[in-house]
């Protein structure tokens, strides 16, 4: 047990308070080494964009307690190489999987606790582990399991920069914030250190940078949301960037959700998103349609339509669904615009309503009869109209209608620091000897674009374990060739 | 950023529900109080979150709903057993602008719902002022009453009772003091409750408790099963850490207040049907389950006080601190002098002892249907229609995300 007030420069040095930089703590001070913590965030919201997560998925191979069925290597491996379309790294990601399925006894150990999937999300009973009472708990557990281990927390505590020596960690400027409002710098020396301070979503400069301007002369930037923390800025990811360390990711690609516009710019979380997409018809700002709401199934889309609505003019689009849809979808959190005519809703709107009828009539024209079941691929599908909508097509026929505006809500970047097994931030292709990352900022190894529902946590696990294990040995002195081996006897011990 | 603004604007005041929804007041708020209108406002939130649905049965009877009512919020509300877990677990409690700290929203409609259901419903507006000192002033108040009473007959240090209770109060003069208060507090609790259950019924499946889950609503109920956060390993107090204490000091008391109604049930039967009169000895069924019954709830009050005392401030609605505490100490007072007069009742103090407590016994069961004791009974009443409830077909098809 460590002492906090020793712990000025500490063994390791984690920088973030998310569930990537905890999973990093957490390993470092069972590793025996002393840790030092710092949030940005103040007590109230710390954790990052992982108080908004609500579960891991999880290979597994028979069921385990809340997860039903199987989840194999293979499978759960198919799904993230449909999802990125390629633009991952097998090995990087196959190591991410295996390890989803031995790492719930760990977490049980730190104080999480698991629940059975959530009504109206029973498809990822199979697929995903729920934590009791989401992220925030999880990350509640976490901190007071690295407390009691001796870690010293600072919230209010910025890492600006980070001082290298050569490829080596030397210190990090850290910025404290008062009460007052008041700073004052540190410079934090450590014998090693681990990064997990998430992505630079919450950078509108840099988001607006990155995505430029439109074919309609717009900064399509300017209208994302940010479905979580306001305080991953991305300075630690600008500045190693800017002292030579290896990049990966392209800066527009990120897990990016169709949200209600009326969404807080920050921190709206989960309950703001629309899922009423396959259930009707979503029209653009000149109310005609712009891709195939029938897909696939919901989960396996909502992290697409973010995009798509990202390159829709004005950034902005409208789910349209009749009465038949109520009660079909989860309850969002504002209510619908609501109107008896299609003409009356699209004035509502603000839309051209002759376009709207139009584009409606032309749909519900096209939709053939089907069998219709939400719960399967069904044979509702349209004919001759552009684009499809290739199943749960229904005419949207029944009023009162309802339409939702949405926005691309950004829940985190991929762009960050390309790694390998080790974690090793990467100068000129050669690993640093203890300086590494974890979590979202290196999250672009294995996800380069496109997303599947808890995969994040997965990865920031899988990745912060890793860190936190090697920023041990690299302070303790040993190689930390034997790390994948720790982390099994770990994971085998809490069972 | 100004182009982000003016969309924005734009898509706010398009979309139904003005600037933040979130914020606004439901529809069909207006035929509600402040208080339950707030409910129904942080249950549209949760339900579209949805993350605390292990924690308890608040959150699942919650699923099976798309609006709150009136009665949807008295139902939730007293469902709730205030364990914490959930504002603990919150992406959106305060400083998040969704400000939901739903344990405080539904204490706040708890509390109403005791007075709005009350009989009389004159006097449902005691339990806004049935504070500690009201408490005590009672207990202390016809305490003095049975001492002066006791005093005039001379009888008061007389110290030739010997242990005898009825030669300072005759057995006839109790019962024609407590049998009518008893079952006043009976009545009024129980009218209380059926109004309770026929505004909530029809909103949760509209018919009556089968077995089963009579028998699921009583077990859950008694064994206090929503004090353990859903995994079984407590409910929260000062912090986020859990604690089984919470459940423990309230097992104590209420299991207690238990013994000595059954110590007083028993000393009646073995009175008016055996014809074996008081006083009885240590080791007669009374006394043991007397003796153990005031033990466990002074213990248990002491507790509970205690973890009141240290309890994190968002969990508790202010105003209902004088009637948590007024109950406490009456539970307490009654508990402790009951055993006190155990000890002393052979000695020249018997008397006074014996009106100490018969003071604090009346306060207590004067204050029973108008006082933090209605908790039990409407929160049984809840947990009985969600058993009925959770029996029904669903009345939705969500799938989401």
């Amino acid at each position: 047990m460590n002492s906090p007030s020793d712990n000025a420069s500490p063994d390791v040095l984690v920088i973030g308070g998310g569930n990537a930089a905890l999973c990093a703590a957490l390993m470092a001070l069972e590793s025996g080494a002393s840790v030092r913590l710092l949030e940005t965030a103040p007590r109230e919201w710390r954790g990052g964009n992982s108080m908004h997560t609500r579960n891991l998925r999880c290979m597994h191979d028979a069921p385990q307690d809340v997860l039903v069925e199987a989840y194999p290597e293979e499978e759960f491996w198919q799904d993230l190489l449909r999802v990125t379309g390629g633009l991952t790294n097998e090995y990087l990601a196959r190591l991410v999987i295996r390890s989803s399925s031995t790492c719930r006894p760990w977490m049980r150990r730190h104080g999480v606790r698991f629940q059975p999937s959530l009504s109206g999300a029973l498809h990822t009973a199979r697929t995903n582990a729920f934590f009791m009472g989401g992220g925030k708990a999880l990350v509640n557990a976490y901190f007071r399991s690295a407390e009691a281990l001796g870690a010293r927390i600072d919230y209010n505590a910025e890492a600006v920069s980070i001082e290298l020596d050569g490829d080596r960690f030397a210190a990090a400027i850290v910025r404290h914030k008062a009460d007052d409002g008041s700073t004052r710098e540190e410079r934090i020396t450590a014998k090693a250190c681990v990064l997990a301070c998430g992505g630079f979503e919450s950078n509108r400069e840099w988001l607006r940078e990155a995505w430029g301007v439109n074919e309609y002369g717009e900064h399509p930037a300017d209208n994302f949301l940010i479905r979580g923390t306001r305080f991953n800025t991305g300075s630690i990811i600008a500045n190693l960037r800017d002292q030579g360390a290896d990049m990966i990711g392209d800066p527009t690609q990120a897990h990016m959700v169709a949200i209600d516009a009326r969404a807080p710019l920050y921190d709206g979380g989960i309950c703001t998103r629309i899922d009423a997409v396959s259930l009707g018809v979503v029209v653009n700002r000149f109310a005609k349609r712009f891709y195939d709401e029938g897909e696939d199934f919901w989960p396996k889309r909502y992290a697409i339509w973010g995009r798509l609505v990202a390159l829709q003019p004005g950034q902005i689009a409208w789910c349209v669904i009749d009465s038949k849809a109520i009660g079909r979808f989860m309850p969002p959190v504002f209510p619908g615009v609501r109107d008896n005519t299609l003409d009356g809703l699209a004035r509502q709107l603000g839309l051209d309503a002759a376009q709207m009828v139009q584009t409606i009539e032309e749909f519900n024209r096209a939709c053939r009869p089907g069998r219709f079941d939400h719960t399967v691929l069904d044979d509702c599908t349209t004919e001759d109209v552009t684009p499809a909508k290739t199943h749960w097509a229904r005419p949207i026929d029944v009023p009162p209608f309802y339409a939702y505006a949405v926005r691309p809500g950004i829940t985190f970047t991929y762009l960050g620091f390309r790694t390998d097994d080790s974690t090793a931030v990467h100068f000129n292709g050669r690993p640093s000897p203890n300086l590494f990352a974890a979590g979202e900022l290196m999250s672009g190894n294995v996800l380069g674009k496109g997303y599947t529902a808890g995969v994040g946590m997965t990865i920031g696990t899988a990745f912060g374990r890793i860190a936190g294990t090697r920023a041990a040995a690299s302070a303790l002195g040993h190689d930390g060739a034997d790390t994948l081996r720790i982390i099994e006897e770990r994971d085998r011990a809490a069972v | 950023m100004q182009q982000f603004e003016a969309l924005t604007r734009e898509a706010q005041s398009l979309a139904e529900g003005g600037p933040s929804a979130a914020h606004a007041r439901p529809p069909g708020a207006d035929a509600m109080s402040a208080a339950e209108a707030e409910v129904a406002r942080e249950m549209i939130i949760c339900n579209a979150c949805r993350y605390c649905e292990g924690f308890c049965a608040v959150f699942p009877a919650m699923t099976k709903r798309l609006e709150f009512h009136r009665a949807d919020v008295h139902y939730l509300a007293n469902l709730c057993h205030n364990c914490g877990a959930c504002l603990h677990a919150c992406q959106y409690a305060p400083p998040h602008e969704f400000a939901v700290n739903l344990p405080r929203a539904l204490a706040r409609v708890r509390g109403e719902t005791y007075a709005h259901y009350a009989w009389p419903a004159s006097l449902g507006a005691l339990y806004q002022r049935n504070g500690l000192a009201v408490a005590l002033a009672l207990a202390g108040g016809f305490a003095l009453f049975l001492l002066l009473a006791v005093a005039i007959h001379g009888s008061l240090f007389a110290g030739d009772a010997r242990g005898d209770f009825y030669r300072i109060f005759p057995h006839g003069l109790m019962v024609s003091l407590f049998l009518p208060v008893f079952a006043w507090a009976v009545v009024a609790l129980g009218i209380g409750a059926s109004r309770f259950v026929a505004e909530v019924k029809p909103a949760t499946g509209d018919v009556g408790a089968s077995g089963p889950a009579t028998a699921e609503a009583l077990h859950d109920s008694f064994k206090l099963r929503y004090l353990d956060g859903g995994h079984g390993e407590g409910c929260h107090n000062e912090d986020d850490a859990w604690t089984r204490d919470r459940k423990r000091f309230h097992h104590l008391t209420f299991y207690g207040f238990m013994l000595c109604l059954a110590a007083t049930s028993v000393a009646t039967l073995m009175h008016y049907v055996l014809n074996i009169p008081a006083p009885y000895g240590w080791f007669s069924l009374p006394k043991i389950l007397g003796i153990s019954g005031g033990v466990m709830m002074v213990w248990g009050t002491v507790g509970l006080w205690q973890l009141r005392k240290r309890r994190h401030p968002d969990h508790l609605e202010p105003s209902h601190s004088g009637m948590d505490r007024g109950f406490i100490a009456l539970l307490f007072l009654t508990g402790a002098t009951g055993l006190l007069l155990m000890v002393l009742r052979t000695t020249s103090l018997m008397p006074v002892a014996l009106c100490v407590h018969l003071g604090a016994v009346l306060a207590f069961f004067l204050m029973m249907p108008y006082g933090k004791f209605a908790h039990g009974v409407y929160r049984v009443a809840a947990m009985l229609r969600y058993s009925v409830e959770k029996r029904q077909p669903d009345r939705l098809g969500l799938s989401g995300e």
